[in-house]
């Protein structure tokens, strides 16, 4: 994505995360914000804030009197009181409030769970070496379109209820809601609807043929005896197709990118089979993908700063992880990092409701990929390009393989 | 000189199901159906787990689990 914005002056005070100095490379903005304030804020997007440090980020993830998440990405038009209905919201429960936001967590969890997760790894590594046998014989290719783009919406596809031959159209929307945000209202309004009239027809599908998937799952579920309402239950659907994709993409992208980019790392971990949970961790720690977003619910004194009921404030776990009061070393990747309380999934209430599933997506593509391919390099770094907004991973990837 | 015994717990309060102390000390947690962590039984820590238990408290995001020395 490039920004329309015009270029950063002074990251305290002026920073914009679309601006291309940040998408390209921003731990060293974050670096020196936490020693400049560590809470910038920018008169963009009307009126945003960026803490930096662990602390401050654990403070707001824990905040939900002061910070409300009824939005959680960051654009030009803010939400006003009667655009979304609160506490529920859009996309529940990544946009809702205590108290309802616990009761349709509560609902959803069982179906994240490790050992619900555990019956799609079958699945996600057949995928991964068709993927990978796809790429036989050419010498180059692109390690974020070829391989990891296809992998997390596939797998969520599949674990939806969907035709695998759908997979496309649901990159296309995911692309409008995340990155197309320039888009026209009305050029924005028609596509929602075409992802809202796909998802009415699977409802009515599953309805008609329930069956052992996601989407029988939420049709089944109740809360407090009744049954969901649609909008409640497409709204849903469309969170956990959004949320799960760009996202572990971009941890499957950036994990080989660092491996691409460091011989011995990429070498020990080849070898070294039993290194795999720490360095999963560690490399979701260093390129955690996502920075979430709230808004100021009322007008408080934060830390000596005057936030005002609307303000954005952009929660960016992957400084949090890069924050030397919080871990030794923090700008280098240790494989083998033993202690590593990383924060890539968020903290408190919201915490990323498909961990387990984006943990198991991301080990078995490192544990496939290595397998196939146990060397390989970037072919041209200055062609590597990393997404815009709030989601950061590789979306060009040319390497080389090399064994 | 006898072996210091370990007593590790989890605060249903503060856990969100990361699932990081199962995976790495799965003989000492156990996760329920919304994939919440707890102890295992009192949750003593058999002294060949000492490693294991560390681990868990200092890789919990939350910081849920603490871990407590047992008197003899």
């Amino acid at each position: 994505m490039t920004s329309r914005h015009p270029p950063v002056q002074d990251w305290a005070t002026d920073f914009d995360h679309t601006d291309p100095a940040w998408v390209a490379d921003p731990y060293p903005i974050w670096d020196e914000l936490r020693r400049r304030c560590p809470v910038a804020h920018s008169d963009r997007y009307g009126g945003t804030w960026l803490p930096v440090t662990h602390d401050l980020v654990s403070e707001v993830a824990y905040d939900t009197e002061h910070f409300t998440s009824r939005s959680v990405v960051v654009s030009e038009r803010r939400p006003g009181p009667e655009d979304l209905p609160a506490p529920i919201g859009l996309s529940p429960p990544i946009t809702s409030d205590p108290p309802f936001h616990s009761i349709a967590r509560r609902m959803l969890l069982p179906a994240f769970a490790p050992k619900p997760i555990a019956e799609l790894e079958p699945f996600t590594r057949r995928l991964c070496r068709e993927l990978l046998a796809g790429t036989e014989g050419r010498g180059s290719f692109d390690a974020a379109t070829d391989y990891a783009q296809h992998i997390p919406v596939r797998v969520i596809v599949r674990f939806l209820g969907f035709p695998q031959e759908d997979a496309d159209s649901f990159r296309r929307f995911i692309r409008l809601v995340l990155e197309d945000v320039d888009r026209s209202a009305e050029e924005r309004e028609t596509m929602f609807a075409e992802v809202d009239d796909y998802m009415d027809f699977q409802i009515d599908d599953h309805i008609a043929n329930p069956r052992d998937d996601l989407t029988s799952f939420l049709l089944q579920a109740e809360i407090d005896g009744s049954k969901l309402a649609r909008e409640h239950i497409r709204g849903t659907m469309i969170l956990l197709m959004i949320a799960g994709i760009d996202t572990t993409w971009s941890a499957i992208g950036a994990s080989l990118w660092h491996l691409a980019k460091h011989p011995s790392d990429r070498r020990r971990l080849a070898s070294e089979p039993g290194l795999m949970g720490t360095a999963i961790e560690e490399l979701l720690r260093a390129y955690a993908p996502v920075t979430m977003a709230r808004l100021v619910a009322q007008d408080f004194d934060f830390h000596g700063h005057q936030l005002r009921q609307g303000d954005w404030l952009l929660l960016p776990f992957p400084a949090a992880n890069r924050d030397p009061g919080a871990f030794e070393k923090p700008g280098l990747v240790l494989l083998d990092r033993a202690k590593n309380r990383h924060a890539a999934f968020g903290l408190g209430r919201h915490r990323c409701l498909g961990s387990n599933l984006a943990r198991m997506e991301l080990r078995v593509a490192m544990e496939e990929w290595l397998t196939r391919y146990p060397d390989f390099e970037l072919a041209d770094p200055s062609a590597v390009t990393w997404s815009g907004g709030q989601v950061r991973g590789p979306r060009t990837l040319p390497v080389t393989i090399l064994t | 000189m006898t072996a210091e015994t370990f007593r590790v717990h989890v605060d249903p309060d503060r856990c969100q199901g990361h699932n990081r102390c199962y995976s790495v000390a799965p003989e000492l947690f156990d996760l329920d159906d919304l994939g919440m962590s707890s102890e295992i039984g009192a949750g003593i820590v058999p002294p060949e787990l000492i490693g294991e238990a560390r681990l868990a408290v200092a890789n919990c995001p939350e910081h849920a689990i603490s871990s407590t020395k047992v008197e003899p």
